[in-house]
């Protein structure tokens, strides 16, 4: 019998790395699920309106009603590929649409921006990455779901994707009041 | 037109592999000596079939044939020629031709070196390796072929990995590959044992060549792999427990303990079944690592790219050839039960006890490599296994290993007595013990525990392990005569031994004694590390064929007088906008001085890292004895192999035994 | 290195990732010294598999530089450690946390080394005694030929 058990071992190995190969080892689920979302104080993107006036936003203009914080920076490459989703979604109006700019040089986010359109409520420029530390943000872009009571509902990982969002997003849109 | 013969031959030489797979097991079944006879023909054919494919992508290569796809992918027309022919291993299928060319090279040398090994079993030798031939060339064809044509045509190609252009890279893969596939040879063996159910002292002894020589590979593609990283990945560490290099230790380690068993079943005819199992995980762990380098199921420095689909096509390889392996040991190992006297006060009883550590040590790896991979699957969260993990189980394990090394060489075979034992081996560990006293002192003017321990373990080893060798030579008259009277083996084993002793005062002094910073410094600046100056010059525009850099040159003073001036690069390779680091070391045997340059910054400062490594040099050179070490004990007369010309004969003779 | 590249491939777009210039945080010698402890342990999250002593990749100096402040506010190793956890998960550390989960994988392997003594010591103590029972038997061919053909 116990000259049985190398081929036990070798079996349990076998069954594991069936499941591992289709799970994707980098992708990090996120302590902040079902916790209130990190507090945040963002200074708004100067666009569209270059000499609008310095303002600050925060968790609480957000609070009442669930919105999407969306990671994303002009130089990743994600985030070009998302982009026309987010202008879709923005456009049917579901969920308010928050972008955090992630260390981003704000001539860059505005020609990024002017060429692809803005589909973004308002932009908040988080410039040296520590919102992103707070949201532990790995890889622009990332987006988050936060609920109306504040708290992290999901978060997803690389580009948006129209089935990404039907699948995890959506349901949980009602979840949270 | 060289593409599709190339590929044509792949084709044929799969033909040939199932061929050399099918013949000599019917043969075996039906007692045909002309079928077991065509097993040598078949790997000779399949060999020279491989070896034009291989010749195939090459030539596309040095003619950067871009409208092959896998040439498109890993060249450019400014590419050196030394590394166009090092590209073809490159990435994932031209590495899997390497593989490939060396499993078909090695079962080449089994069909010619048989000599003195019965024709039944070196047929079902080959047949064994035919069936690995035969799984890697369906995988080759069906999910990864070189020889893959691209339309439209690149004007230009992505070009070769950049990390991939340095010359220490250029060869380790392949000292690597050697060796992984080497074990094939011994997991073949093993596998043939099992069939026909005849192992013997014999069978130990025609094994234990072919086991040393893949070792001796895999020893020099580690230290490669490690002296390589240490001086391109710019941040001065020589073994990051990263997955891709645990893939390349198991093995190592398992086949070290198999050396070792191998060397019990040879003199004594005891541990059969487990010197079996042994050689069958070796070559296993041998395909584990290359499962987990493929298939993307771990994060590792390696970015082969990854593919669910060559994932599975591996992992039922590896099911299939591991699988059936270990249903046959299952079967058969239980008659291999041996009878004998065993103490543990003996030396097959401490080679039994140094089997135990290394195999554990191998499992620790194993378990802390895949660990993350099993709590994921079983949705218990993700976490990483680093470093810390494996420093903290791994040297523990170490410890009683280098004990036991001592005393392997001095205690006899059957039994020991411990009298004799303490008389000859006294004076080395009382050398040791003042050795792990003095010298750290000296040197440094502390003792920290690690490096007294590791001062300690690794002088024991190196005097005991001289020791059997110092007496042999005494008792004859001249020094001449008695190193001439001392065999290559027990050469070859003081040397690994020593080198294994070498390599623990590397590793203990370099942790316990190193030095490093990270800073700013602004042209002409400077910075005091341990008893050195480093002085910042400043950073200038360099060229090289494919590349511009940023170099830094960084004075160097000890006191008052220069000791050297380094100029660490930072590389920019616009082919695949790439950047990388190559870093600047002055290295004597006592320390290394290492330089790597970090970021630039607009005022003309720099980061730059600065490490002080005493006695890393004996990490690699402790893993270059061994290496040494290896050869001799493989060439050792007892071995030496019969040339091809004997070969009809021998097979003659075998089959008739037969 | 590794992340070099994955930051350059992703700055395709031309544009590229903006490092805000942070002020110097000055640490006293023990801190430097708990900064170089604790580095080795931690994970940069977006390098193949790097710490964050040895990476150079912007996540990791930002990530560097937040611990540099969290030491020099006197923080302690588990504080620091946990605030990391709170944000990224236990896979920013590089040596796992010993709970139920990893009780195999920190225990495992010594128990690994008792039990292959235990069996190592049984096998000695019945080689002796069946040595002393019996002397070796050669394989029997023609057993092992019927076994095959069937």
């Amino acid at each position: 019998m116990r000259y049985a058990i190398p081929l036990v071992v070798l079996g349990v190995l076998l069954a594991f790395f069936t499941v591992g190969l289709k799970r994707d080892p980098r992708l990090l689920p996120s302590p902040l699920i079902g916790k209130p979302a990190p507090a945040f104080s963002l200074p708004v993107a100067a666009f569209p309106n270059t000499d609008a006036a310095p303002l600050k936003l925060g968790n609480a203009e957000f609070a009442g009603k669930p919105y999407l914080v969306n990671f994303f920076a002009s130089w990743c490459a994600g985030c070009q590929v998302e982009h026309p989703y987010l202008m879709t979604l923005a456009k049917q109006g579901a969920v308010t649409l928050v972008g955090i700019d992630y260390k981003d040089a704000d001539a860059d986010l505005r020609q990024w921006l002017a060429a692809r359109g803005n589909p973004y409520a308002p932009i908040l420029v988080d410039l040296d990455g520590r919102a992103g530390i707070d949201f532990g943000v790995y890889g622009v872009p990332e987006t988050f779901l936060i609920g109306a009571d504040g708290r992290v509902l999901h978060k997803h990982v690389g580009a948006l994707t129209p089935e990404a969002f039907e699948r995890d997003f959506k349901p949980l849109l009602g979840a949270g009041s | 037109m060289i593409p599709e013969l190339g590929h044509f031959a792949l084709i044929l030489a799969l033909g040939i592999a199932f061929l050399q797979t099918v013949a000599p097991l019917l043969g075996y079944q039906r007692r045909d000596a002309k079928l077991l006879a065509f097993a040598g023909s078949a790997a000779q054919a399949q060999f020279f079939c491989i070896a034009f494919a291989y010749a195939c992508l090459t030539i596309s290569f040095i003619n950067t044939d871009f409208s092959v796809a896998y040439v498109a992918q890993n060249a450019h027309t400014d590419l050196p020629m030394v590394y166009r022919v090092s590209a073809v291993w490159g990435a994932h299928e031209g590495s899997l031709l390497l593989w490939m060319l060396m499993l078909s090279g090695w079962t080449f040398a089994v069909s010619v070196f048989n000599r003195r090994i019965p024709a039944e079993l070196s047929a079902l030798v080959i047949a064994v390796l035919g069936v690995i031939s035969t799984g890697l060339l369906l995988f080759m064809l069906l999910t990864s072929n070189p020889f893959d044509r691209l339309f439209p045509v690149p004007m230009q190609g992505r070009d070769l990995n950049p990390l991939l252009q340095d010359f220490g890279l250029a060869i380790h893969p392949p000292t690597l590959y050697m060796g992984y596939v080497g074990f094939s040879v011994a997991f073949a063996f093993a596998v043939a044992a099992l069939i026909t159910g005849k192992l013997d002292a014999a069978w130990a002894r025609w094994t234990r060549p072919w086991t040393t020589t893949a070792w001796i590979f895999l020893t020099l593609g580690i230290t490669l792999g490690s002296w390589w990283a240490y001086n391109e990945l710019g941040w001065g560490g020589w073994w990051f427990w990263d997955p891709v290099e645990n893939a390349s230790f198991m093995p190592w380690l398992a086949g070290t303990a198999l050396i070792h068993s191998l060397a019990v079943t040879e003199k004594r005819g005891l541990l059969k079944s487990w010197t079996v199992l042994l050689a069958i995980l070796t070559f296993s762990l041998s395909l584990l690592g290359t499962f987990l380098v493929r298939s993307g199921v771990l994060v590792s420095v390696h970015a082969f790219a990854s593919d669910p689909a060559r994932g599975l096509f591996i992992l039922i390889f590896m099911a299939v050839v591991t699988g059936s392996a270990l249903t046959l040991y299952a079967w058969r190992a239980p008659k291999l039960a041996t009878v004998g006297d065993l103490h543990l006060f003996s030396r097959e009883g401490l080679l039994l006890l140094n089997n135990v550590f290394l195999v554990v040590a191998c499992a620790a790896i194993l378990v802390g490599t895949l660990y993350p991979l099993v709590l994921d699957a079983l949705n218990l969260g993700k976490i990483s296994v680093g470093p810390p993990y494996f420093n903290a189980v791994f040297l523990p394990l170490m410890v009683p290993l280098f004990v036991l090394v001592g005393f392997g060489a001095v205690v006899p075979w059957k039994k020991g007595k411990a009298g004799e034992t303490w008389q000859r081996l006294k004076l080395p560990a009382l050398f040791a013990v003042a050795f792990a006293i003095v010298v750290p002192l000296a040197l440094h003017g502390q003792a920290a525990l690690l490096a007294v321990t590791g001062a300690l373990l690794g002088a024991w080893t190196i005097v005991a392990a001289s020791q059997d060798v110092w007496r042999r030579i005494r008792a004859k008259p001249s020094l001449v005569a008695g190193i001439a009277s001392v065999p290559r083996a027990t050469w070859g084993m003081t040397l690994a031994h020593a080198g294994l002793g070498i390599w623990a005062l590397g590793v203990a002094f370099v942790i316990s004694y190193g030095f490093e910073k990270d800073v700013r410094l602004a042209p002409n600046a400077t910075t005091e590390i341990g008893d050195f100056t480093f002085g910042f010059v400043g950073a200038q525009e360099a060229k090289g064929p494919n590349f511009t850099a940023q170099q830094g040159e960084v004075t160097i003073e000890r006191g008052d007088h220069s000791v050297t001036t380094l100029y660490p690069q930072k590389r920019f390779y616009p082919s695949q906008r790439n950047v990388m680091t190559e870093s600047a070391v002055d290295a004597t045997l006592l320390r290394d001085l290492y330089v790597s340059l970090g970021e630039g910054f607009a005022d003309g400062s720099w980061s730059l890292r600065i490490y002080v490594k005493p006695m890393i040099r004996l990490i690699w050179l402790g893993g270059v004895l061994m290496f040494f070490g290896g050869c001799l004990a493989a060439s050792d007369r007892r071995y030496r192999l019969a040339r091809a010309a004997d070969r009809k004969l021998a097979l003659d003779g075998g089959t008739q035994a037969a | 290195m590794a992340v070099l590249l994955l930051a350059l491939a992703m700055a395709a777009p031309a544009f590229a990732q903006v490092t805000v210039e942070k002020p110097a945080i000055p640490l006293t010698a023990e801190q430097e010294a708990h900064l170089a402890e604790l580095l080795p342990d931690l994970r940069c999250l977006v390098c193949q598999n790097e710490s964050l002593a040895e990476s150079r990749a912007p996540l990791a100096l930002d990530l560097k530089y937040e611990v540099r402040g969290l030491v020099a506010s006197g923080k302690s190793s588990p504080e620091i450690k946990q605030y990391l956890v709170d944000r990224y998960g236990d896979f920013v550390l590089f040596r796992p946390p010993f709970d139920p989960r990893t009780w195999l994988l920190w225990l495992g392997p010594f128990a690994l080394v008792l039990l292959a003594l235990l069996v190592l010591m049984r096998q000695i103590r019945s080689s002796r005694r069946d040595a002393a029972a019996a002397a070796p038997k050669p394989v029997d061919d023609a057993a092992l030929k019927k076994l095959l053909d069937e």
